[in-house]
Order: structure tokens, then C-alpha cells, then sequence
């Protein structure tokens, strides 16, 4: 069978939705805060952690300050989609799995050239690593292929596998695109054709000002201090309520830590952040993710005995 | 003698471990099988992305049996003991036999282990492989514990003779060994079962699998030729990258293309790096323009279309990359066409180099003015070779070295040639880096070897003053890389350098210009970002160290150098850098054969801190001990020193004057003072003019009076006067072998 050609890149989106909801994955909405990827979201963090089974898909909005061209370069963007799709335990065929979304985007692979190259992943900031690829077709990194080893600090046990695929990139090679501004985002026939750059051009530009000059640095170092404390906070207060509930406050500290994540890429886009400060910043962020993760598989969901 | 095959099918192997994975799979089943008691004829590991291979001809079908007899505690020995006995051999009391020994009787026990089929020995050894296989990293999948490279899939274990095979009975974590497999994952994703090796690799072959590596790589490399040739191209070789592409592929179609027009203008190096890196593609160069013209890639399969997709979409991918590179590279030239080298290295004021040792920009100018004070030690010209220093590392600051941190020193070149540098300055850019390994060349022209001396001097006094030395095997600034580097830059270019000492008064009370060594120099500049800011404005405004350290004594800036030095002298700063450099060149050394008990011989020598001298001295020393004069003369000089020692110290005194042949009483005494004599006015000019190797067949010629000497003469006496005399002779002996080298640090 050869799959239709999707027209948008929507249409891609809802295809890769449809497609691992029929493989019995939940679809889940993005997450309500601002994450450098999807890894970010707790649907993957924390629920990658534990043993109960998980199986979860969504698209997040990724924001990357430094990656910021005012919406001039033609793939380069500081507000980008992720499609992320997490399976625990990782099931045997996912690399057929993953195929399948490729072929279910009209990527053939009777036609293309499509490998999975070694690149392990490893998130300094959340204490993660794991091993998999880089997936690429025809030559271009379409996708990146993880099992996860440890987060947070704790050994995944059962493994999960992660997929994420870069959205704008892949669509682009998609539906032979060269800039991603000229991206169709709805159908091209559509009585009110929107392209990618109708949506987002503009705000590209006014981001990348207010990243790279505008961003109040001093206010940026005050609130990661201050996401800092309250996730240290939230953690070290009493597991039971004061009506005896046990209620671990996991969630709620793991906001704190996405925001102090963020803001450090905040500082970082401003260039006040050294190399050697860089690493520092980075091991706090870790410090709370961990203190998260710990507290996270005390929880139900975390696998905890009920 | 059946055939053994063994597949580990798996998902994607990274291609740069498949070679060591061969081996170790090799090494590991067939150590195992042979350990057990089985021999085999041949054996032979094969690879692909998902398949782990071993193919292992005429193996035994069973081992041997053994019988082993061991000895008990006698008869009547406490029961502990027989517990213990009885535990190690796994036998029963009535299982033991009692035999007559020498001293009364004794338990026994035989046990008789019965030779084993093969397919049993097979399943344990292979288990235990996969088991413990020493991937460099491993892991987990789904919800087991088994860790490989990546998740392993299935288990092909045969045993196989003219009757047909069997499959070994094997169960890893519920991977049941079989004798199917599947051949490529797109053209023939099926299982089929196979029943030898010959059968499998013919099917394999069909269902497009090529299984051997070396037979891939030849694939890739005849058509890539050809394809190349066909384009009057050639392909530029590079061994590593045809390895690695032949480990990401099991069915390899070769596709060429020609890089956009728009592109052609850009360096060689950039084409190849971006190509190579990003998505390792072989560069075609035409032999005519010697350009970079065209690229091949390597596909994973066969198509409809003749791989025409999967080329579109591969030069797509080379041409937004190339735009980038393209983009960099005319921004690059735009910006030292406007602002020069300098301009485009001021940013390197804000990128960080170390907390304690300022901005790369300070490092820029601290290596520029050591630069100017090593420039005549090494031939180049100081105005020459602080320009080339100043400008060295303004590529970092690039477009293009952004993006492609290995073209540093590379775009340097290109750069400063385009801001119009010459005289040997551009290849600094480049040259100053070097030699970045053991096996990397030496810099030769002048200005490169000044700026690369100078560089790596300041990155060592550097870590020495903050201080941040290497510790055991945490050396996160390559500091040992920057000190072989040093010494292969004065050895392979025979540099007279005194890196440590530079005055020979250290408590004048100036130091005066030109006094200062490259490792003084380079710390004090260092220690001067301490300072208080006055001190350090009038340093970098005048960039002239030396005049600054030659004013008068009370100058408050040339106070502060002298306190400095001395604290590094005194805190043994030095000569822990001296001896860092000693350490490595003793590596170094050995290498080249030469045994480290003589680098100490000749390391105790004044003069240590010139590599050259030193090193000249180790190689006639090391040379000289593997003649037969050399060993013999030795010995006789440790017996000299021995005797000479000891009565030293009985006596309380110093024998070392006054030898006189009228006291010598045997004719050998006589011979050795007249040889002492010609050999003294042999060596000391051979010293004088470094020659060691005259020196030392100087010192040859001893080896026989002393010889004679010992064997005619008793040193130790009755006779007082003569006693002393002969002390004192040795003393000469001592002497003047210990001017060559402390032969007392030589083992043996």
C-alpha cells in the first residue's frame, strides 16, 4: 500500500496522532508550561520512572532561546513542535512500530533510504541517559530513537522507549519544503490557506528580540532562585496533610524545576552565563530534577505499594 | 567434527564497535569451548548493523573424559577437616577410598568427570559470553534484565556435520536459540532457517545481506571508484570513514552526486568536514582543478527508482548544509576583510578560557609576548612571531569553526592569508596547535614552532600558577598532551632551551632583560592577573615584559616579579613542572627504548631542564650500555663507588684528592693511573663540546685497568698510606665516570 502524500503540516500532526492512537497509545495534550523538548513533559519524566505500564504520545511545543534567527533561517526556530510518543515497558517491535509512523506520513520505504545511526541521548539537566539513534532518511535526521537507561538518577526498570520526532523538519522533507516559513500549516486548498510563517514569523522575530536583548536578566536569576527554593520547599514539606492524607507533592515540585530549566536557557540566550557557571546552573536543575524523581516513586503512579 | 554457527541478532549495532565486538566474540566462545576440553580447526567472526556472526570449523563433538585423584586428610583427622574435604570434592564419605600413605593412611577421593557432547559445552559458553559481553556500553529493553549493545532479538545456534544440524539447546532470558534468522529489513524481512554456514551466508546473500565487513567495504570502495572515475572524478580515501560506513549498512548501493556549483568555491576542508561529519559522504575530487566536485553517498537498499529519491533527498540535505557552510564562510572572509585577524578575535575577550586564568583574549596576549621571547631561541623572526600569535586564535570566533569546531587552525589559514598575513604567519594558525598527538607532525618553520612553544608553555605555567595540575588520571586540560607536545617541538626541531632556568644570579637584586626562562616568563605573566590593576594596566599597555622587569630594583613592579619568582622557586613550583615534563619525557622516551633508569642517570645531570642536551646524553648513555665495555665498566665503577662508599663512611671522611702513582706498589695500579689520566684529557673536551659518545668510548678504555685492577689489587690494606691512596684513586674513578652521567641511578 502506498500511503497518500499529506498537504500540511497539520495534516501531518493528526496522521502521527491517529497512527499511535490506533496503536493503543493515550493521546495526551501538551504540556502547560514552557520545555526546552518533550522529555520535559511529566508524561515522560516522571512516568518513564516506576513499573507500571505506560503508553503515551503528544506533540509539545519546545522552546530553545538560543536557537532564535527572527524567523529569518529556513529551519532554525526558538519555538518548534516535538512529536513525543513513550512506551514502558519498550515493546519488542518498536522499531516497526516506528516505521509504521513514517509509512502512515507517506514516507515509503520502498523508495528511501532509512537507518538508525548511533547516537546515544543524555540529558545533563535531568540526569538522564540512554542509548539509541539518530533516524535518518535519505541522509537527514528525521527522528531520535531512545531507550532509556536512568532518570532522574533512578534505573528505569522496566525500560521505556522513547521516540521524538523533530516536527517542522520532518514535515518540511515531508511536503518538499525549503523554508519553514513557507510551510503550508493548514491545507493549501483550504478557503483561508495559513503557512507556517503566517503563524509564526512575527513572533519568532519579537521572541528572538526578547531573548537574545530584552530578557530582564536579573529578574530571570531571581526567579530561577526563587523555582529553586519552592521545589525545594514543596519536597521537604510533611508526605501527610493536615488531615493525615499522605500526598507526596511530586507534580508541583517538578513544575518548579521545568521553570528553573527554562530560565536558565533564558540566561543562557542572554550570554550571562559563563562556561564555568554553565555547569553549575546545570547541576542545580539536575539537583531538583532528582529530588523530584526521588520523591516521584514514593507515589502511586511512581510504582510505589499502594 | 560438526561446524559450529552462532547469529546474535539485534537492532541497530553502532558501527564503531563492531570490529572489537568480532573479536571479542572470537576470542570469548572460543576460549570458553577450548577451556571445556573441545578443539576446533578454524574460526571467524562476521558483522553487520543487526547481526553479531561466529563461524567455528571442526570442532570436537565431545569433550574428553577426565579423572582426577586428590589427597584427603588422614584417616582419624578431626571431622571438621573431612567436612571441608568432602565439601571441595562434592563426594560422600563412602564415596572415599582410604589408602596407605607415607605417614599411615589417608582419605582419597577419584573424581572422574565424563567427557560432554558439544551442544551442552556450546550453550554454556555462549550464555556466559552474552552474558558478560564487554560492549563499551550496555543496556536494558523492555522488562528484562539481559543487558546488550541493543535490544537482541534472536539467538541462531547450530551445530551442524554431513547428518544434518542440530540446534544447541539454549535459553537466555527466554531467547530460545534456533536456526532461523532474517535477511535485510526492508528487501526480505522474512525468517528462513538455515543449516550451516555456507547455507546461511548464501541465503543471507539472496535476501540482501552482505554479511562480511571487509567484503562490504570492498563493495563500496570498487564502486565508488568506478562511479567516481566514470564522473573523471577520484574519490579521496579515507580508510575510517569507509569502515564506519560499511558497519552502517548490510546491503550497500553506492550513489554519486556532484556538489552544487554555488559551492565549489568554498575550501576543500570545509566540503569534506561538513560532508564527512554530517553525513558521511566521500568527497570526489577532480584530479584536474584538484576541487572537491562531487560526493558518494552509501544507501542501505535497492529501489524502484534506482536510488533516484534517495540521492534527491541526500543532495538536498548537502545543499542546505553547504548553504550554512557557505553563509559562514563569506561572513567570515566579509569580516576580516573589514576589521582584519585582530578584529574578528576581539570577542575572544568574552569567551571564558578559565575562572583563574582570564579570557581566552588574555591568554592571546600573554602567548604573544612569550612568543616574541622564544622567536629568537628558535630562529623566527619576534615581530613575526607575535603577529602570528596575536592573530592564532582569532578563527574561534569564526562563523565556520562555530559550526565546525575541527576546522580550528584550519580556517586560521585561510583567513589571515585573505587579510593579507604572509612570511610563515597564516600557517601559524594552524601549525600552533600542533603536534596534537603522539603520531601528529612537528612544526618546523620558525614562527609556527615559536607560537606553538609559546602556547603550550602558557597553558602549563598557567595550570601551574593557579594551580590546577593534572592528578592521577584527571587531566582535563590535556596537560601532559601540551608537555609531550613541548618536547617533541624542541627534540624534533634539536631547540637549546632552558626552559626553567634563566638567570644565573637568583638573588640579584634586578633582573635584568633577557633573563628570565620561557617557564618563568610564561608564570609570571600569569601570577600578574593577581595583581593590583595599576601594575597589571602598565604591563598590557607596554606589552614589553622584559623592559618592565629591567627597571631599576626599586621599581615596584620589578619588586613584585622578584617576590613572585622567588615564592616559585621556593614553594618547588618549578621544579614540579620541571619534573611533570620529565615524567612525560620519560615516556617519551621508552618508546624510542630507552630505559628509564638511564633517563635518571641523566636526569641528575646539571642541565636538565635542555631536552636536547639531556636527551643527546640518554641516547649515548643507552648506546654505550649495550657494548660489552659499557656493561663491564659499569660494574666496575659501582664496585669502585661500593668500596669507596663504605670505607667513606666508616672513616668519616671525603676521599677524593691526592692519588699518587709513586705509592702504587702492582703494575696494574700504575696502568690504571696512567689510563685515569689519558682518559680525563679524552673526556673533559668531549664534554665540553657535548660530544657524549667520545666521552663515553673515553670512559670505555677504563674498563680494562679496571679490571686488572681489582683483580691484582686489595684496596683495603694493612698498610695505611696505601689504603688511602687507593681510596683516592677510585675517587678518580668515580669522578670522572660520574661526569658523564650519575651511573649510580643505573639498575643491574
Amino acid at each position: 500500500m502506498t500511503p497518500t502524500a499529506p498537504r500540511s503540516f497539520q495534516e501531518i500532526i493528526l496522521r502521527l496522532q491517529s497512527y499511535w492512537a490506533g496503536k493503543g497509545c493515550a493521546i495526551l495534550q501538551p504540556y502547560d508550561m514552557e520545555v526546552g523538548a518533550g522529555t520535559f513533559h511529566p508524561a515522560t519524566t516522571l512516568r518513564s520512572l516506576g513499573a507500571r505500564p505506560w503508553a503515551a504520545a503528544y506533540v509539545q511545543p519546545s522552546r530553545r532561546p538560543t536557537d532564535g534567527r527572527y524567523g529569518e533561517n529556513p529551519n532554525r526556530l526558538q519555538h518548534y513542535y516535538q512529536y513525543q510518543v513513550l512506551i514502558k515497558p519498550s515493546p519488542p517491535d518498536l522499531q516497526e512500530l516506528y516505521l509504521g509512523s513514517l509509512a502512515a506520513i507517506g514516507i515509503d520505504a520502498a523508495l528511501h533510504d532509512i537507518r538508525f545511526v548511533e547516537d546515544d541521548w543524555e540529558s545533563p539537566t535531568l540526569g538522564a541517559w540512554g542509548l539509541g539513534w539518530e533516524v535518518w532518511c535519505d541522509g537527514m535526521e528525521v527522528s531520535q530513537f531512545t531507550y532509556f537507561q536512568q532518570v532522574g538518577g533512578h534505573d528505569c526498570h522496566p525500560v521505556s522507549g522513547e521516540l521524538t520526532y523533530g516536527l517542522e523538519r520532518l514535515a518540511m522533507y515531508v511536503l518538499g519544503v525549503d523554508h519553514v516559513m513557507e510551510m503550508p500549516f493548514n491545507d493549501p486548498a483550504a478557503p483561508i490557506p495559513l503557512s507556517y510563517g503566517d503563524i509564526f514569523r512575527q513572533t519568532e522575530e519579537e521572541y528572538s528580540r526578547w531573548n537574545f536583548d530584552q530578557a530582564d536578566t536579573d529578574m530571570l536569576l531571581k526567579h530561577f532562585e526563587d523555582a529553586e527554593a519552592e521545589c525545594e520547599r514543596i519536597l521537604a514539606a510533611a508526605p501527610e496533610d493536615k488531615a493525615g492524607r499522605r500526598i507526596v507533592m511530586a507534580h508541583p515540585a517538578y513544575d518548579q524545576c521545568i521553570k528553573a530549566s527554562h530560565l536558565f536557557n533564558l540566561l543562557d540566550a542572554r550570554g550571562v552565563i559563563s562556561v564555568t557557571e554553565r555547569q553549575a546552573y546545570i547541576g542545580r536543575v539536575r539537583a531538583l530534577a532528582k529530588k523530584c524523581a526521588d520523591a516521584f516513586v514514593t507515589t502511586e503512579a511512581g510504582g510505589a505499594a499502594a | 567434527m560438526p561446524d559450529l554457527l552462532i547469529e546474535l541478532f539485534s537492532e541497530e549495532i553502532p558501527a564503531r564497535m563492531q570490529a572489537r565486538a568480532r573479536d571479542d566474540l572470537k576470542k570469548r566462545v572460543t576460549d570458553g569451548l577450548v577451556e571445556a576440553g573441545l578443539t576446533y580447526a578454524g574460526a571467524h567472526a562476521l558483522s553487520t548493523p543487526r547481526r553479531l556472526v561466529l563461524a567455528v570449523e571442526g570442532l570436537t563433538g565431545e569433550s574428553k573424559a577426565v579423572r582426577e585423584e586428590r589427597k584427603g586428610p588422614a584417616v582419624g583427622a578431626p571431622e571438621k577437616a573431612v567436612e571441608g574435604f568432602l565439601r571441595a570434592t562434592g563426594l560422600t564419605l563412602d564415596q572415599l577410598e582410604v589408602r596407605d600413605d607415607k605417614k599411615g593412611q589417608a582419605w582419597f577421593a577419584v573424581i572422574e568427570k565424563p567427557g560432554r557432547k558439544a551442544s551442552g559445552i556450546v550453550a554454556e559458553v555462549l550464555e556466559g559470553a552474552i552474558r558478560t559481553f564487554p560492549w563499551p556500553k550496555s543496556m536494558r529493553w523492555g522488562a528484562g534484565s539481559l543487558r546488550w549493545v541493543r535490544p537482541l532479538h534472536s539467538i541462531l545456534c547450530i551445530l551442524s556435520d554431513e547428518h544434518g544440524a542440530e540446534v544447541v539447546p539454549l535459553d537466555v532470558d527466554g531467547l530460545k536459540a534456533g536456526a532461523t534468522t532474517r535477511g535485510h529489513r526492508f528487501l526480505a524481512p522474512n525468517t528462513f532457517s538455515v543449516t550451516s554456514f555456507e547455507d546461511y551466508a548464501a541465503k543471507l546473500k539472496r535476501a540482501f545481506v552482505m554479511l562480511d565487513p571487509a567484503e562490504r567495504a570492498e563493495h563500496i570502495w570498487h564502486d565508488a571508484t568506478n562511479a567516481a572515475f566514470a564522473a573523471g572524478l577520484e574519490v579521496v580515501e579515507d580508510k575510517g570513514l569507509l569502515t564506519e560506513v560499511a558497519g552502517l549498512v548490510e546491503w550497500p548501493v553506492v550513489l554519486m552526486g556532484r556538489i552544487g556549483e554555488d559551492f565549489l568555491g568554498l575550501p576543500p576542508e570545509v566540503l569534506q568536514t561538513s560532508m564527512k561529519e554530517h553525513q558521511k559522504f566521500f568527497s570526489c575530487r577532480n584530479p584536474k582543478t584538484g576541487r572537491i566536485e562531487g560526493f558518494i553517498t552509501v544507501a542501505n537498499t535497492e529501489t524502484a527508482d534506482h536510488g533516484a529519491t534517495i540521492l534527491k533527498g541526500n543532495q538536498k540535505v548537502l545543499s542546505a548544509r553547504l548553504s550554512d557552510a557557505k553563509f559562514f564562510w563569506e561572513n567570515d572572509l566579509r569580516t576580516v576583510a573589514q576589521v582584519g585577524m585582530k578584529g574578528m578575535a576581539a570577542g575572544l575577550e568574552h569567551v571564558t578560557f578559565h575562572n583563574k586564568l582570564g579570557s581566552q583574549m588574555d591568554r592571546v596576549k600573554r602567548i604573544a609576548a612569550l612568543a616574541r621571547e622564544i622567536a629568537p631561541l628558535v630562529g623566527a623572526k619576534p615581530d613575526l612571531a607575535e603577529e602570528a600569535a596575536e592573530i592564532c586564535k582569532a578563527d574561534l570566533q569564526s562563523a565556520m569553526v562555530g559550526e565546525f569546531p575541527e576546522l580550528q587552525g584550519i580556517m586560521g589559514v585561510y583567513y589571515a592569508r585573505a587579510a593579507g598575513h604572509d612570511d610563515g604567519v597564516p600557517e601559524a594558525c594552524k601549525a600552533h596547535y600542533q603536534p596534537m598527538g603522539p603520531s601528529d607532525e612537528v612544526p618546523t618553520e620558525p614562527v609556527s614552532v615559536a607560537v606553538a612553544l609559546a602556547d603550550k608553555i602558557d597553558t602549563l605555567c598557567g595550570f601551574w600558577a593557579v594551580p590546577d595540575e593534572p592528578t592521577g588520571s584527571k587531566d582535563p586540560f590535556a596537560l601532559r598532551r601540551a608537555a609531550l607536545g613541548i618536547i617533541r617541538l624542541i627534540l624534533g626541531n634539536e631547540l637549546r632551551i632552558r626552559l626553567a632556568t634563566g638567570r644565573e644570579n637568583v638573588s640579584s637584586d634586578t633582573i635584568g632583560p633577557g633573563e628570565l626562562s620561557p617557564f618563568e616568563f610564561a608564570y609570571l605573566s600569569h601570577l600578574d592577573l593577581d595583581q593590583p590593576n595599576r601594575l597589571r594596566a602598565t604591563y598590557w599597555e607596554t606589552r614589553d615584559f622584559q623592559k618592565l622587569i629591567g627597571r631599576a630594583s626599586t621599581d615596584p613592579y620589578n619588586k613584585y616579579c622578584k617576590q613572585t619568582l622567588r615564592g616559585f622557586e621556593k614553594g618547588n613550583r618549578v621544579h614540579d613542572l620541571l619534573a611533570f615534563f620529565h615524567d612525560r619525557l620519560k615516556v617519551h622516551l621508552r618508546d624510542e627504548g630507552i630505559r628509564h633508569d638511564v633517563i635518571d642517570a641523566c636526569l641528575a645531570m646539571p642541565g636538565n631542564d635542555d631536552l636536547t642536551l639531556l636527551v643527546k646524553r640518554a641516547e649515548a648513555l643507552s648506546a654505550f650500555l649495550k657494548t660489552d665495555d659499557g656493561e663491564n665498566l659499569i660494574q666496575g665503577f659501582k664496585r669502585a663507588n661500593n668500596i669507596l662508599t663504605q670505607a667513606e663512611e666508616k672513616d668519616g671522611v671525603e676521599y677524593s684528592y691526592g692519588a699518587d702513582p709513586k705509592f702504587a706498589e702492582d703494575e696494574a695500579e700504575r696502568t690504571l693511573f696512567a689510563a685515569l689520566d689519558k682518559a680525563e684529557a679524552e673526556i673533559a673536551p668531549a664534554m665540553e663540546a657535548e660530544d657524549f659518545a667520545a666521552a663515553m668510548s673515553g670512559m670505555a678504555k677504563l674498563r680494562a685497568p679496571i679490571d686488572a685492577f681489582f683483580e691484582a689489587v686489595q684496596v683495603n690494606t694493612d698498610n695505611a698510606v696505601v689504603r688511602r691512596n687507593r681510596l683516592n684513586l677510585l675517587s678518580r674513578i668515580r669522578t670522572i665516570c660520574l661526569s658523564v652521567a650519575d651511573l649510580t641511578k643505573l639498575e643491574g
